[in-house]
């Protein structure tokens, strides 16, 4: 089996690796398989940084994948003419391969604090919009009410259908009831577990109208998988309406939630 | 037959060897059962642990199914749960996926690259007669037991096996209330989990002492091959990182059967059961969970990475390139892995702010293991390479830890992570770590070291086809798996497509079950071409490779004792092809050569 042939043809199936691997990615935008489309005001550095990542890997993985193949076509022993190199290594080498990847990781690492404290750390000044109470397996949702003020006897209750207004800083309280959710929002690039014991904020700006999947993330138990929401985005008219209707169907529906009975 | 070392004579333990009861039976029993000796316990391991891996193997296929075909009668396995008329249930389901991990992890790649390959290479690659504690040894081996027996179990009791996920978040799995296999499955899985933590500490210990004390004459720790390094470092990381796992293992069994509250908060109400005393705190089990268990990482891999640095330079017929380096920068792996355990906790409602304290050391962590691989590929520059299956497979395996280690950058990167997190992307990443990397390197090792533990060589040509199959059905598999990642598919989710930014994605994950399905099958052809070849395979000689270390001298396979002559080491385990000497390598124990040495000094 050690002749040239086989050499040839394992050679060959190494070099599939960069070729089908850069062919997958190439091709899965075309069908619809890739980020889904963001409507968050941070989504944007989020993506640029995973295609700036993307690039980046994408440049060592077909170099280190096509030497690996060039070193599997020549130096096959079959068509050998002498000895292997005697070598025990490069001091020179060692140093441009660690320090080159040293530095492109380290700037890498400052490069992205700034958008991670967008998304986590610089909260906006601001009372909650919405309280989220994740439980198995839905989404409690919990409006301030007309007072504005989340906890007093006028909030409003649903469940499992989260309106947030358009254009705007968005601050969700994040709270767990019973085990570990994970709050996801595809579209909107966003993710925070919820905790029991834990009040987590969420923030972020939608830029664009429409209605997506609100997905648990983080495995709650049997019921995991069907733990789904949806969040509207909605322009602030569109949303004070429907703040108003969910309102009146609320005392409609149920007088005493008024009395703030069903609260805790 | 050897009995002592030169160095440590006061580690002689030959005795244990030879003076048990040779009367039927017993003998029987001492030799191949409660054996002392450690080729045999590395045999008893190994056995183990593919028996496992072909659990861990259906397992995930039952996994897949539902991932592809969600709610369709399961072919044949469908009969053994008929109460759901042949449908997997959604508990069954995480049921699956937790036991899939926990068989593969804790069962398979922890015991049979520390407990098979440690224990049957160790003495032998530094010329010991065997390990420093022979009794512990034994009791490592026999300690998997219980572990086997309770894990085993779990999926017959009530509520059936452990469901909360291998990571076994609280308050999930400390809340009996809180799912319907949280009884006595997750109780039976943290008493496995403590038992894997016995023996694989029992082991630690043994290969630190052993690799310390009980070379050869002449093996300087700089004359160690690589895959003693990487246990070695293993060993270490196993002994610091375990007794945090083992503590917190028992707090969680305490909240779960004595009412304690470690990892509940208070008021904790779930599925409406009566809240326990509460005080704690869920991220507390995190913290020291993934303490322990991101070591466990590279207890998974480091290992796998020596044994092909090795193999490499045999097919190669090169020196390793840049020997010091790799070691360094395996220890820069097992130091560095101290302190990335808050990456898996990015989006767990831990501090941000120290969330970029460990983005930072888990960037850097990416060096070592960059150094590591182009010092791979420049071991093969230049060589003389002969494509043996093992070859096959040690190639493959720097190939697919490649895309293994770039696409953790990603994860690393903690704005991405942010949308990635708990999707395929990571499953991607860590199946290319642990299947497509160490899977890879222990076939690489079981069909490079098998002529030296059953005296037999496997048969290549199958052994080939096996390659290929294992290699296209995984990338097949795997691959696939980050354009799930990007689309943000979640993981551990029974039914995904009811979700309007997943529905479109189910003809892809049948197309990874298909390759999936492929993939175990192939795994036959290994089977037969293993047990035929214990038996039936042409016999090997001693050194088979043209390799240079020293299990090569002992007999194939060794008798009690190691090997039949004291071997004393002149040189690294390196020497191919070296300039002016008329073979083209030098074994470590060949005596001093004038050319060699100048060659050598010439290298550096």
């Amino acid at each position: 089996m050690n002749s040239r042939i086989a050499g040839i043809f394992w050679a060959l199936l190494f070099l599939l690796v960069p070729i089908l691997g850069v062919a997958v990615f190439a091709v899965a935008p075309a069908y619809d398989h890739w980020l889904p489309k963001n409507v968050a005001a941070h989504g944007p550095s989020i993506d640029g940084l995973f295609y700036f990542i993307l690039a980046l890997t994408g440049v060592v993985f077909i170099v280190t994948e096509l030497l690996l193949f060039w070193f599997m076509w020549k130096y096959d022993a079959s068509q050998a003419r002498g000895p292997a190199t005697y070598v025990q290594g490069s001091h020179t080498l060692e140093l441009v391969w660690t320090i080159i990847p040293a530095a492109t990781l380290l700037f890498i690492a400052i490069y992205q604090m700034n958008a991670w404290a967008d998304v986590k750390m610089r909260r906006p000044r601001m009372s909650p919009t919405v309280e989220v109470v994740a439980r198995q397996f839905e989404w409690r949702l919990r409006y301030p009410g007309r007072d504005g003020t989340l906890g007093t006897p006028d909030d409003l209750f649903l469940v499992n259908d989260l309106h947030v207004p358009m254009d705007e800083d968005v601050l969700i309280q994040l709270k767990s009831m019973d085990v570990l959710h994970s709050f996801f929002l595809p579209n909107l690039r966003i993710k925070q577990d919820a905790v029991p014991g834990m009040k987590i904020p969420v923030w972020f700006k939608a830029t664009e109208t429409g209605s997506y999947d609100i997905v648990c993330a983080e495995l709650c138990g049997w019921g995991h998988y069907k733990m789904k929401g949806r969040i509207t985005i909605e322009s602030r008219e569109d949303f004070n309406r429907w703040l108003d209707e969910q309102y009146a169907k609320q005392e409609a529906t149920q007088p005493e939630a008024a009395a703030g009975a069903a609260a805790d | 037959m050897s009995t002592a070392t030169a160095t440590t004579p006061s580690l002689t333990h030959g005795d244990a060897h030879h003076g048990g009861p040779q009367g039927g039976l017993s003998h029987f029993l001492s030799t191949y059962v409660f054996s002392k000796d450690h080729k045999v316990i590395g045999l008893q391991f190994l056995f183990s642990t593919l028996l496992w891996f072909l659990v861990g193997g259906l397992l995930a296929l039952a996994v897949r199914w539902q991932v592809a075909w969600p709610w369709s009668d399961v072919p044949v396995l469908g009969k053994l749960f008929a109460q759901q008329g042949g449908q997997m249930a959604p508990e069954f389901y995480t049921m699956l996926f937790t036991m899939h991990a926990t068989v593969m992890i804790f069962l398979v790649i922890i015991p049979i690259l520390a407990g098979a390959f440690g224990n049957f290479l160790i003495p032998l690659m530094i010329g010991a007669d065997d390990m420093a504690f022979p009794t512990l040894n034994m009791l490592s081996y026999w300690f998997m037991w219980p572990a086997f027996f309770a894990f085993g179990a779990s999926f017959f009791v009530e509520g059936g096996a452990a469901s909360g996920g291998w990571t076994s978040y609280p308050t999930l799995s400390t809340n009996v209330a809180s799912s319907p296999s949280s009884g006595w499955g997750q109780t039976l899985w943290l008493v496995g989990l403590t038992f894997v933590g016995v023996s694989s500490m029992l082991g630690s210990v043994n290969y630190m002492t052993t690799i310390i004390l009980m070379r050869a004459p002449g093996m300087t720790m700089f004359r160690l091959p690589m895959t003693i390094w990487a246990m070695f470092i293993t060993a270490v990381l196993q002994a610091f990182a375990l007794p945090v796992l083992t503590a917190a293992g028992f707090m969680q069994l305490f909240d779960r059967t004595l009412g304690t509250g470690f990892f509940s908060p208070e008021g904790n109400i779930v599925n409406n059961a009566v809240p326990g005393a509460g005080g704690g705190q869920p991220l507390l089990w995190q913290h020291l969970f993934w303490f322990y268990s991101h070591p466990a990482v590279y207890i998974m891999i480091l290992p796998a990475m020596g044994m092909v640095s090795d193999i490499l330079t045999v097919f190669a017929r090169k020196p390793l390139f840049g020997y010091r380096p790799m070691v360094y920068s395996i220890a820069g792996i097992a130091g560095l892995g101290f302190i990335v355990w808050g990456h898996h906790m990015f989006m767990s409602g831990m501090n941000p702010a120290l969330g970029i304290t460990f983005m930072v050391s888990t960037m850097m962590i990416a060096l070592p293991s960059a150094v590591k691989t182009f010092n791979w590929l420049g071991t093969l520059w230049g060589g003389r390479i002969e494509f043996t299956t093992s070859m096959l497979f040690a190639i493959s395996f720097v190939s697919m830890f490649i895309i293994g280690g770039l696409s953790g950058i990603f994860m690393a990167a903690t704005p991405v992570d942010i949308f990635i997190h708990d999707t395929y992307f990571i499953v991607a990443h860590f199946h290319y770590v642990l299947f497509a990397g160490t899977a890879m390197g222990v076939w690489a090792g079981i069909y490079f070291w098998f002529p030296k533990m059953f005296g037999r060589t496997m048969n290549e040509f199958w052994g080939k086809v096996h390659f290929f199959l294992t290699f296209i059905f995984l990338n097949g598999t795997f691959f696939t798996m980050h354009i799930l990642g990007a689309v943000g598919f979640p993981r551990r989710l029974a039914d995904a497509y009811h979700y309007e930014t997943f529905h479109h994605l189910q003809p892809l994950n049948a197309f990874m079950t298909y390759c999936a399905i492929g993939m175990v099958a192939s795994q036959v052809i290994f089977a037969a071409n293993f047990i035929y070849s214990m038996f039936w395979g042409p016999k090997a000689g001693r050194n088979p490779w043209n390799a240079n270390t020293l299990e090569w001298t002992a007999p194939s396979p060794p008798g009690h004792g190691n090997f039949d002559f004291q071997p004393v080491v002149h040189r690294g385990p390196y020497e191919y092809s070296v300039p002016g000497v008329d073979k083209d390598h030098l074994m470590q124990t060949d005596p001093p050569n004038e050319a060699a040495a100048r060659a050598a000094a010439a290298a550096h």
